[in-house]
C-alpha cells in the first residue's frame, strides 16, 4: 500500500477527472481542502532560529489553532503598507488587474487541478482582497461590495495554502495585458507569512543549509570533495581521463558556481560529471569553491532579505579568490537570481574584469556588469568556433526533446544557446508543442521550493501540462529523453516524466556534450557517462553508428 | 448576483439624470456635477499615479518573452526581450496600442479526458480591441461640442467615422464597434465560467456604465434627437468657466451626462486605473539589460551574512584534512 508522498498513491483515471468550472459557493466562502499530499510541512523552530527569523514554533499544517503571534493582524498589515511603498510591483499589481482571466488557464496548478484558487487572477485576489479593505477608499467604504474581506485567521491559512501552491514560474505574466506577475504577489505573500514565523521546511531548511555551508544540502567541504572525487573515478571509468578538481583555488581565472543539486541527485551528477570533463577537456583555469558552493538559491522562495543573504557568498568568494570572472552552470531559478537580481544586491562587481572566453577571444558584453556568463552560452560560442571535437552520432540512441525552464526563459531569455548546442551534440532532436516551450514554457511543477514528496499530489497535477506534452512528442517521434538546465527540473521532472510519459529520462545538456566529444586521449567509448552500454559500440570492431535507433515513425 | 447590483445602479442613476432634467434641474446636472466629476477625475489620476511613483523600483525584473541579446550571431527578440530603453519603449507601444500580450491568448483543452491541447483564442483580444479604439475615437469626435471653431482633424475623424453614409443622420463605425465591443466583454463576463466567478461588482458597473452611456448618446443622435446647438453651448461654457444652461434640453442628454460624470468619477479609484497603471508595469516597462548595466535598489540596506572567515573557522580542520586550502593555517596543539 502506497502512502500520500509516493506517485503510485494516485491513479491517473483519478487524478485526470478535472473538473475547470467552479463550485457554487463563492470563493471567499470556500474554505480550502487541506489535506495529505497537497501542502508541505512547516518550517522548524531550529531553522527558523538558525536565519535570526522571529517567532519559531512548533505547529502543523492540519491544527485548527496555528498559534499566531500577538497582534499579529498589525504584523500582517504593516508588513503590506511597507512594501507597498517598497515595491511598485506589488502597488500596480494590487490596483491594475481588471479581472479579464486570460490567466485563468494558463497555470499549471490549475489545469491540472481545477481549484479556481489556482488561477492567478484569484490567487493574486486572496492578498487584493484585504489590499482593498484596508487600502483603497472604496473598500474602506463598500467592503464587500467593492470586494474587499476582513484579515481573519482563515485567509492568513489560505495565503499559506495557495502561496505555497505556485511555482513562481512567471507563465500568467506573460499572457496578462498588464504583465502582472504571481511571482511577485507569491514572493509578497511568503514575505508576509514570514513575517508570521510561516514557513515551509522545504524551503527554510535549505536556506539554514546554505547559509552555513554554503549550499542547501549542508555537503561540508570534504564532503564535496569526497563526491567529486567518486565522479572523477566514475568519468575515468567512462572515458579513460583521469580530471583534477581545483577546489577554493586562489588566483583561478574562472570561478564556476553550479546548484548544489548536481552534487548528488540522479540524474543530475551526470550534468556535474559533464562540467568536470569539458572544463579538463578545454584546458581552462577554473575553480570550484566549497563556500559558495550553491549558485541555487532558495531565499529567492523565502524573502528578499534571506535572498540577499544567501546571494552574497558568490561575490565574496569572486573577490577572495581573485577571479577574473564567473561562470555558472545549468540551473533554473539560481540564473533568475543572477540574471536579475545579482548585481542590485551584492554588486557592483567592479573588482572582477568583463567575461571573456579564454579559447575563442568572444567577449560577453551582456555580461558587462555582473561578469557571470551562462554556461550554454559559452559552450555555443566555443561550438560556433569549432573549438569542440564532436562526434554527434554517440548520441544516436538517444531522440531529446528540450524543457525550457521557467526562470531561464521568462526572466533571462535563454532560448537559442542550449538549442544550438543539442543540434550540434545530437541528431534527433524534437521540439514540444509550441504552446508548451520557450516563453510560455509550463513548469515541471516543483519549483520555487514545492519539489518535496509530502506534496506529490499537486506535483503529480500540476506536472500534467509538462507531462502531457512530452507524451505528444513520444508517442509522435518516439522522444526518449528530455533536456533541461535546471537542477530541481532534473530532480522533478524524473518524477513527472515516469508518471505522465513513462520511458522518457531527463537529462542535462553538458552531459549531452560530453557524450558526444571526443577526448584528447580517451579510450574507447563504450560507456556513456551513466556507464551505461551505449548501443552499437559494445562490439569490438570500431564503426560508428549506423542505425538511428527510436526516430522512426 | 454582482451583476444585478451593477445593473440596478447604473440604471438608478441614469433616471436620476433623466428626472433631473426633466424637472429643470440643469444646473446641477449640467454644471455643478459634471464640475465635480472632472476635479475628482483629475485630481483622483494624479494622486493616482503619484503614489505610484513614489512606490520604489528595487529590481529590474522584466518578464522576458523572446530571445534575450547575447552573443552576436544569434537572433535577438528586440520587442520581446528588449536591450535598450528605445526598444522597450517599442514593446510598450505593441502592449498599449495593440494589447500585445492578450494576443498571445489559448485556451486550453482536455482531449479525451487526457491530452492537454491549447487553441488560439482571439475572442478577448478582438473585443478589448474594439472596445477601447472605439472609446478613444468617440472621445475624440466629441470635441467638436468643446471647441470653436471645430479643429480640422476632429472634423476629419469624424468624416471618416461616417464614411459608410448609412442613415442620416449617419451611424458612426465607432458606435456600432464600441456597442458591440462592450456586449461581448459583458456577455464574455457573464458566460466564462471562470470569470464570471471572479467577477466582482466593479467589473460589471463600468461595463453596464459604458454601455448605457454608448446607448443613450447614439439613442439621442438618431432617435429622440437633441438640440445640438443647445448642448455645445452649455459645453463651451462649462469649459471656459463662464457656465450657461440653456432652456429646452432634452432630458435624456442630462442622464447621459451624469452617467459620464460618474464614469469620470468612479476612474480613479478603480480597476479602470489599468489606463495609466499598464505605463508603469515593472515587468514591461523595464529593459531587460540586467546584466550589463547595473540596477540600484533605493532603499538596499546591509545584512547579515555568514563571513568566509566564520565559514572556515568552523571547518578549517576538515578543509585541510581534505586537501582544500585556507586562509589561516591550523593551530598546532
Amino acid at each position: 500500500m502506497s502512502k500520500f508522498d509516493e506517485p503510485d498513491h494516485y491513479k491517473k483515471e483519478e487524478l485526470l477527472q478535472i473538473d475547470w468550472r467552479p463550485p457554487r459557493t463563492g470563493w471567499m466562502d470556500t474554505p480550502p481542502d487541506i489535506r495529505h499530499g497537497t501542502y508541505i510541512y512547516p518550517g522548524k523552530a531550529k531553522n527558523l532560529e538558525i536565519m535570526g527569523f522571529p517567532h519559531g514554533r512548533d505547529w502543523a499544517v492540519e491544527d485548527v489553532d496555528w498559534k499566531l503571534p500577538e497582534g499579529w493582524q498589525r504584523i500582517v498589515l504593516e508588513g503590506m503598507a511597507d512594501r507597498l511603498t517598497k515595491f511598485r510591483s506589488f502597488k500596480i499589481f494590487m490596483d491594475t488587474c481588471v479581472r479579464c482571466g486570460a490567466c485563468a488557464d494558463k497555470c499549471h496548478f490549475f489545469l491540472g487541478s481545477g481549484d479556481p484558487k489556482n488561477m492567478p487572477v484569484l490567487r493574486a485576489e486572496l492578498l487584493r482582497s484585504i489590499y482593498r479593505k484596508d487600502f483603497t477608499a472604496m473598500g474602506k467604504i463598500f467592503g464587500k461590495m467593492a470586494g474587499g474581506r476582513p484579515l481573519t485567521e482563515d485567509v492568513i491559512k489560505e495565503w499559506f495554502y495557495y502561496f505555497y501552491q505556485c511555482t513562481e514560474c512567471r507563465r500568467c505574466s506573460v499572457f496578462c495585458p498588464y504583465g502582472i506577475d504571481t511571482a511577485e504577489i507569491t514572493m509578497m505573500g511568503r514575505e508576509l507569512l514570514g513575517l508570521l514565523g510561516l514557513y515551509v521546511n522545504w524551503v527554510l531548511e535549505p536556506v539554514a543549509n546554505c547559509f552555513r555551508f554554503g549550499n542547501h544540502l549542508a555537503i561540508q567541504p570534504h564532503g564535496l570533495m569526497d563526491t567529486l572525487e567518486f565522479m572523477a573515478d566514475d568519468i575515468e571509468d567512462a572515458t579513460g581521463i583521469r580530471v583534477d578538481i581545483p577546489m577554493n583555488k586562489k588566483g583561478a581565472e574562472i570561478l564556476f558556481v553550479t546548484p548544489s543539486g548536481d552534487f548528488v541527485a540522479d540524474p543530475g551528477i551526470y550534468t556535474c560529471m559533464g562540467y568536470m570533463l569539458l572544463f579538463h577537456e578545454l584546458g581552462i583555469d577554473y575553480t570550484w569553491s566549497s563556500y559558495a558552493s550553491d549558485g541555487g538559491n532558495f531565499g529567492l522562495f523565502t524573502s528578499h532579505e534571506a535572498l540577499k543573504r544567501l546571494n552574497a557568498k558568490i561575490y565574496t568568494e569572486a573577490k577572495r579568490l581573485g577571479v577574473k570572472w564567473i561562470l555558472g552552470g545549468e540551473c533554473g531559478h539560481m540564473w533568475r537570481v543572477i540574471n536579475q537580481y545579482m548585481d542590485t544586491l551584492n554588486g557592483p562587481a567592479d573588482f572582477l574584469e568583463v567575461p571573456k572566453s579564454p579559447l575563442t577571444g568572444t567577449v560577453f558584453e551582456n555580461a558587462r556588469s555582473t561578469k557571470m556568463v551562462h554556461l550554454m552560452e559559452f559552450v555555443a560560442d566555443l561550438i560556433r568556433h569549432d573549438k569542440l571535437k564532436l562526434d554527434k552520432s554517440r548520441n544516436d540512441h538517444i531522440n531529446v526533446t528540450f524543457h525550457d525552464s521557467c526562470n531561464p526563459a521568462r526572466a533571462m531569455g535563454i532560448f537559442e544557446e542550449p538549442r544550438y548546442v543539442i543540434r550540434n551534440v545530437c541528431n534527433n532532436f524534437h521540439e514540444m508543442p509550441e504552446n508548451t516551450i520557450r516563453e510560455q514554457t509550463f513548469c515541471c511543477g516543483g519549483g520555487a521550493g514545492l519539489g518535496t514528496d509530502e506534496n506529490m499530489e499537486m506535483r503529480l497535477r500540476g506536472g500534467l501540462p509538462r507531462g502531457s506534452a512530452v507524451r505528444h512528442v513520444q508517442e509522435k517521434h518516439g522522444v526518449n529523453q528530455m533536456a533541461a538546465m535546471c537542477a530541481i527540473d532534473r530532480a522533478t521532472l524524473v518524477t513527472v516524466c515516469d508518471y505522465w510519459a513513462p520511458g522518457v529520462k531527463v537529462t542535462g545538456i553538458t552531459e549531452l556534450v560530453v557524450n558526444a566529444m571526443v577526448f584528447d586521449g580517451e579510450k574507447r567509448r563504450t560507456q556513456n557517462l551513466r556507464l551505461e552500454p551505449i548501443p552499437g559500440m559494445e562490439d569490438e570492431e570500431p564503426e560508428p553508428v549506423g542505425a538511428v535507433e527510436g526516430a522512426s515513425e | 448576483m454582482n451583476i444585478l447590483v451593477a445593473l440596478a445602479a447604473v440604471g438608478g442613476l441614469f433616471l436620476v439624470g433623466l428626472l433631473g432634467g426633466m424637472a429643470g434641474m440643469g444646473w446641477l446636472f449640467g454644471i455643478v456635477i459634471p464640475s465635480i466629476a472632472l476635479v475628482l477625475f483629475v485630481g483622483g489620476m494624479i494622486a493616482k499615479v503619484w503614489g505610484w511613483s513614489n512606490s520604489a523600483v528595487p529590481f529590474r525584473i522584466p518578464t522576458t518573452c523572446g530571445q534575450q541579446k547575447s552573443l552576436d550571431w544569434l537572433p535577438h527578440s528586440r520587442f520581446e526581450n528588449p536591450y535598450t530603453p528605445l526598444q522597450t519603449v517599442g514593446r510598450m507601444a505593441l502592449e498599449v496600442l495593440f494589447f500585445r500580450s492578450l494576443l498571445r491568448n489559448t485556451k486550453a483543452e482536455l482531449v479525451d479526458g487526457q491530452r492537454l491541447v491549447y487553441r488560439t483564442d482571439l475572442a478577448l483580444w478582438l473585443g478589448g480591441l474594439m472596445m477601447h479604439w472605439s472609446f478613444l475615437f468617440i472621445i475624440l469626435r466629441h470635441l467638436r461640442l468643446m471647441t470653436n471653431p471645430v479643429p480640422g482633424w476632429v472634423t476629419f475623424i469624424e468624416s471618416t467615422d461616417g464614411f459608410l453614409e448609412i442613415g442620416l443622420p449617419v451611424v458612426f463605425i465607432t458606435t456600432m464597434t464600441f456597442l458591440l465591443g462592450v456586449t461581448y466583454l459583458l456577455f464574455r463576463r457573464l458566460t466564462n465560467p471562470q470569470v464570471r466567478y471572479i467577477s466582482l461588482i466593479g467589473d460589471y458597473f463600468p461595463l453596464l456604465l459604458l454601455l448605457g452611456i454608448g446607448l443613450s448618446g447614439a439613442w439621442m443622435r438618431h432617435f429622440d434627437k437633441v438640440d445640438i446647438a443647445s448642448v455645445k453651448e452649455m459645453m463651451m461654457g462649462l469649459f471656459s468657466f463662464n457656465p450657461v444652461v440653456p432652456e429646452g434640453i432634452n432630458p435624456l442628454f442630462y442622464g447621459h451626462l451624469l452617467l459620464v460624470s460618474i464614469l469620470l468619477a468612479y476612474f480613479p479609484f478603480s480597476k479602470l486605473t489599468h489606463m495609466a497603471g499598464v505605463f508603469l508595469s515593472p515587468t514591461r516597462n523595464q529593459t531587460a539589460n540586467n546584466r550589463a548595466v547595473r540596477h540600484v535598489n533605493p532603499w538596499d540596506y546591509p545584512v547579515k551574512v555568514h563571513t568566509y572567515e566564520e565559514y572556515e573557522d568552523e571547518l578549517r580542520e576538515k578543509m585541510v584534512g581534505a586537501g582544500i586550502p585556507v586562509d589561516k593555517p591550523l593551530e598546532k596543539e
